[in-house]
């Protein structure tokens, strides 16, 4: 059975609209008017046990209240979900136990008092006795390299840190659905990495199914083979990493070392400019124009190197957006 | 069922702990907010002066003494703050924290309540004292009885004002400004609970009305027990109880229906 069953789920808000200035201000007080946002909109997917999916989109299109509809803290408006076997809106004991949110921009640990006070509130709250509580966090901490940090005030804690202690918490009772909203938001690239191996290894020895949200495509390509793709409310893509490249921006990056520099305008003439750092150029090249413009380039410059690769995705993503190809 | 009331005296021993900890993370405003509700002790002085004027109030100066040092100890054990707490948790999505856990989060603000009236208690006992032995005449011994009696009743006096103004927070899934709710209550609060004069100076027929609603047992109830002024006890207890009894079925209700609205704001 799929640990996440998800099939035509909508979610739609009341918005108050406010006209801006006085008239406004006034008309909004005395007639209050509002409309409809469609958050998401007949969404449907699967989820099997043990599963690392990347959950992709811009901002407001739809992830956050999709998470939200799957951890239950919000009604859906229509359709039907099924988490680790519960409806999530019910809000079951035994449900709640088998799952946890994560969210980068929220933090659950008790501001002025040690991680290890909040830690022993959830092991009150989750019944996990003294023995087991020890031996979790001890492993948990190891993992996440926390050990001397759990008894200082959380706000003592670097950003990073806290990150950890917090993925601690969420983690003490160990779920065996994880719903992870941003976990790296705003950590160095070091942070980044090591939550990242964290979660991969805490996915390999609990065999946890994971949904993951970032903007930070490193994370996505980590720890992720498939991703789910929303826009505008309604997924748009479920599927491979490689399958979404390939369907929405099917191009590669061309790196090209140069024995001497070039102006930008130079090099735009050959294709799509990305990056220029001194003698090397980066180029986004549609697949079809791949051969042409290599040996375009071999033809008209002095080339010291040339290699071809798939483009980072975030670009991929970030160009499919701007451009409006969905 | 034993193993869920060992569970309930570990989460309960755990959050007393806890919160007590966090509590004592801010002495200077703890000691702050004891001193800020010393109000009962400034109307102390307005009331005897009074009584040594002539007025006939049926409490000689003594007992007005006497029964607002009372008022400040009944109000330094029935704070609550919660209907400020509840609402930016749901205002700002912090409740989603809460929710996702096998543990309704009333609980959570129930056991910091405690907490901090333990962690106030010291402050509460020491201004006592600086008043006893400042002004020696007002001091006095309740009778065994009274004091237990006074004890159970600021519990209950407590469990009322929090059911009350718990009740008032889930107002904050509809109108998210909940604690003006608590404002308008609390200019009843502070005229109907014995705070800004006793009850029993009030005209008959107004103390007839009060005596059917909440306020007069959020203070004046158990102050007057605490000093030894008579008072049905029998009434007095079965009208806290269904007020708290009505407060929390409403509660519930609320809880159940605003869940339904909550969007996890911010969150």
């Amino acid at each position: 059975m799929p640990a996440i069953q998800v099939e035509n789920l909508s979610k739609i808000y009341p918005v108050a609209v406010k006209e801006p200035g006085l008239a406004g201000t006034l008309n909004h007080f005395f007639r209050r008017t509002y409309r409809s946002v469609a958050a998401v909109q007949s969404v449907s997917f699967e989820i099997g046990a043990g599963e690392v999916v990347g959950f992709l989109g811009a901002n407001g299109a739809g992830k956050t209240t999709t998470l939200k509809m799957l951890t239950g803290l919000i009604h859906p408006s229509e359709g039907k979900i099924r988490v680790a076997g519960h409806v999530p809106f019910c809000r079951e004991n035994a449900f709640l136990r088998k799952i946890t949110l994560v969210m980068g921009q929220k933090q659950q640990l008790i501001w002025d008092l040690p991680a290890l006070d909040s830690l022993r509130i959830n092991a009150a709250v989750y019944g996990i006795s003294d023995q087991t509580f020890r031996q979790r966090v001890g492993e948990l901490s190891e993992m996440l390299s926390l050990q001397e940090k759990l008894t200082q005030p959380v706000r003592k804690l670097s950003l990073g840190e806290r990150m950890k202690a917090e993925l601690l918490a969420a983690l003490l009772h160990q779920p065996e659905v994880l719903f992870l909203d941003e976990p790296t938001l705003g950590l160095d690239v070091n942070a980044q990495v090591s939550v990242r191996e964290f979660l991969k290894e805490y996915n390999q020895r609990y065999k946890a199914t994971v949904l993951l949200t970032s903007h930070y495509m490193a994370d996505i390509t980590a720890l992720c083979q498939r991703v789910l793709m929303i826009h505008a409310g309604k997924l748009i893509y479920d599927g491979s990493l490689d399958g979404l490249l390939d369907r929405f921006a099917p191009c590669r990056e061309v790196t090209v070392e140069l024995a001497q520099g070039l102006s930008s305008s130079q090099l735009a003439v050959y294709g799509d400019l990305g990056n220029v750092d001194g003698r090397i150029a980066h180029f986004i090249v549609p697949q079809e124009k791949l051969t042409q413009m290599i040996a375009r380039i071999l033809a008209d410059l002095e080339v010291v190197d040339l290699t071809v690769t798939d483009p980072p995705i975030e670009e991929v993503i970030g160009r499919v957006f701007r451009a409006g190809a969905i | 069922m034993k193993r869920q009331i060992q569970r309930a005296i570990a989460i309960t021993k755990t959050l007393m702990v806890v919160y007590y900890a966090y509590m004592l993370e801010y002495r200077a405003e703890l000691l702050l907010w004891v001193l800020s509700g010393s109000l009962p002790l400034i109307l102390m002085g307005v009331w005897v002066q009074a009584a040594q004027g002539g007025g006939n109030f049926g409490l000689s100066p003594l007992d007005f003494t006497r029964y607002f040092l009372a008022v400040f100890l009944v109000r330094q054990f029935t704070v609550v703050w919660v209907i400020w707490e509840f609402e930016r948790e749901v205002v700002e999505g912090k409740l989603s924290f809460r929710l996702l856990q096998p543990f309704d989060p009333g609980w959570h603000h129930f056991i910091s309540h405690i907490a901090e009236r333990f962690a106030r208690l010291p402050f509460a006992l020491i201004l006592i004292v600086l008043f006893f032995w400042l002004y020696p005449q007002s001091f006095w011994v309740p009778s065994l009885a009274n004091a237990l009696l006074c004890l159970l009743v600021v519990c209950l006096a407590f469990v009322l004002r929090f059911a009350a103004q718990y009740t008032f927070a889930m107002f904050s899934f509809w109108i998210e400004r909940a604690n003006a709710i608590e404002s308008f209550w609390f200019l009843f609060y502070l005229f109907l609970s014995g705070l800004i004069a006793p009850v029993r100076i009030f005209p008959p027929l107004v103390q007839e009305i009060v005596k059917w609603t909440p306020f007069p047992y959020m203070i004046d109830f158990p102050a007057s027990i605490l000093v030894g002024l008579p008072v049905n006890v029998g009434q007095g207890l079965a009208v806290m109880l269904v007020w708290i009894g009505l407060f929390l079925a409403l509660n519930r209700r609320l809880w159940r229906l605003g869940l339904k609205r909550y969007s996890g704001m911010g969150a």
